[in-house]
């Protein structure tokens, strides 16, 4: 499937994402990395040892996500932009998800605009809570999204 | 006639590291670039490379490209012509090139070749209408010269170039219809794939260009599948009314100067088409011929960079420059280049370069 479309299945999806027990916890990473590459910058880019090291750079990145504070340093330097941090604790209804965004227009804060799922379909609507644009992130915006709930595991991108 | 320690052909990013290494050593280096820039297609990558930190993994091509200026430009012993252009290596060693118009020749004393690859195309009905692009063509538009190279894009192609350039396109407000492939999986890096899918762009595998149509440029485009022998499958057209077909299936090295020098070369579709027998220093079969880069192979611009800091090193050391600590670094760039193969994504390139690789005696032993 996603080495014919590049679309991950849902059991792709579910195989990197925290327990339920750590996402209740607060914000944490989640790697969509579903293929042997050469590439450790996520590793590298990890202050707090929750992204092990690398034994071939070929591997897969191994997160422990319980040692994950969810800083997000992972997400810009990641060059295949496979990394987004979800935040369960974000409210009653939504979750928070900070996704790399490297198009302009950039959105405003608290713009509502359309949350889409792994194909680009529109799934809702949802609203943009905070956009990092440093120095340090190099060209590669982050933008959180508040996303109702249920679709946690669907949205990964938004169109404006 | 100008006389030189190292010759290095063509400016991309193997032959600048090539230049570099060789110059650290103590060389005195002219680099030659067919083009008016240097960088070859780094200054064209808006994206971030992958890698390890040794190879600037995280960081945009275009912005690799500004570190290896700097290094050169701090360097004293590399001077660079532009719009030059290489034309021959004769048998006793003098090159001879076109620059800015005036012929040249050159005397010297090793060659680093890093000429690259240049692009495949696809035969189909109308494939020279106005509008179909090599996706080189259409980077090179809209990366160096800042012109939209249309509105509605159809790429054929999902290895890394289609799937980036996609983005790319994207990125600069362009529509890109449709990505397809006539390979039954995507060829790419799964999450440049999943980058451009997210943006709603189709990826159709298994797919092929049936025909182009259009009175003064390129207007519609069908295209059709194909089953396991490769051949179309009538009745599962689609059509596409685009004004760009951007093209990218793959890239050919450029060996013709490997050829004229009497290099000895092999056919490994592994690595592209024809390509110079080199051994572990990247030296050819003739003695002080080096290569680096996709002319020696097709592959990423990581390992290319590489190739080209490793025949810099041993080129200059093979000139007889004093080189700390030369075995360490060598084994270090082998050791790179062999992790950078060493995944699923190598599988190809390694059994390519085993049939061009002259084994070293110290690596036999």
């Amino acid at each position: 499937m996603l080495e014919r479309t590049g679309v991950p299945t849902a059991e792709q999806i579910d195989s990197v994402f925290p327990s339920e027990d750590r996402l209740a916890k607060g914000p944490v990473a989640v790697i969509e990395c579903y293929q042997n590459i050469p590439c450790n910058p996520c590793y590298t880019a990890c202050k707090r040892n929750a992204i092990k090291k690398f034994e071939d750079i070929n591997d897969l990145p191994n997160i422990n996500h319980d040692d994950c504070n969810g800083c997000g340093l992972c997400i810009a330097n990641c060059p295949g932009l496979a990394i987004m941090v979800v935040d369960a604790t974000y409210s009653q209804e939504e979750v928070l998800i900070k996704i790399p965004y490297e198009f302009i227009p950039l959105p405003e804060e608290g713009q509502v605009v359309k949350g889409l799922d792994r194909e680009g379909q529109y799934v809702c609507n949802v609203k943009v809570i905070k956009i990092l644009d440093s120095k340090a992130l190099d060209r590669t915006p982050i933008v959180s999204i508040a996303v109702p709930r249920e679709y946690m595991k669907v949205v990964r991108n938004f169109g404006i | 006639m100008k006389q030189v320690e190292i010759l290095v052909v063509g400016g991309g990013p193997a032959g600048l590291c090539a230049a570099i290494n060789a110059a650290q050593a103590g060389a005195k280096v002219l680099v030659l670039e067919r083009n008016e820039d240097l960088g070859g297609q780094l200054i064209k990558q808006t994206h971030m490379f992958f890698g390890s930190e040794k190879q600037h993994a995280s960081v945009r091509g275009i912005d690799i490209a500004s570190i290896l200026f700097n290094k050169i430009y701090e360097l004293g012993n590399i001077e660079i012509y532009k719009n030059a252009t290489v034309l021959a290596i004769y048998d006793d060693g003098i090159v001879s090139a076109e620059i800015n118009g005036r012929y040249m020749k050159i005397k010297p004393e090793r060659i680093i070749v890093s000429t690259g690859a240049s692009e495949k195309t696809l035969a189909f009905p109308n494939n020279d209408l106005p509008g179909i692009y090599g996706a080189g063509a259409v980077q090179t538009l809209m990366n160096v010269h800042g012109v939209k190279p249309g509105d509605n894009v159809l790429m054929v192609g999902a290895g890394n170039i289609g799937l980036i350039v996609s983005y790319q396109l994207m990125q600069a407000g362009v529509n890109v219809k449709a990505i397809l492939d006539a390979a039954p999986e995507i060829g790419g890096y799964l999450v440049h794939a999943s980058k451009v899918r997210r943006m709603g762009v189709p990826i159709y595998t298994g797919y092929t260009v049936k025909e182009a149509y259009g009175k003064d440029y390129l207007e519609k485009a069908t295209i059709v599948k194909l089953n396991d022998k490769w051949e179309p499958i009538e009745g599962t057209e689609k059509d596409f009314d685009v004004d760009v077909l951007c093209i990218s299936v793959g890239l050919s090295p450029l060996g013709e100067l490997l050829w004229q020098a009497g290099c000895e070369m092999r056919y490994v579709g592994q690595l592209g088409g024809f390509v110079p027998v080199r051994t572990e220093n990247l030296e050819t079969t003739v003695e002080g011929i080096f290569v680096a880069g996709d002319v020696c192979g097709v592959e990423e611009a990581t390992s290319a960079m590489v190739e080209g800091y490793l025949a810099g090193l041993t080129a200059a050391d093979s000139l007889g420059y004093e080189i700390k600590d030369f075995e360490e670094r060598k084994q270090d760039y082998l050791e790179q280049l062999q992790s950078l193969r060493s995944g699923h994504v190598g599988d190809k390139i390694r059994a390519g370069l085993d049939q061009v690789t002259i084994k070293s005696e110290a690596a036999v032993v």
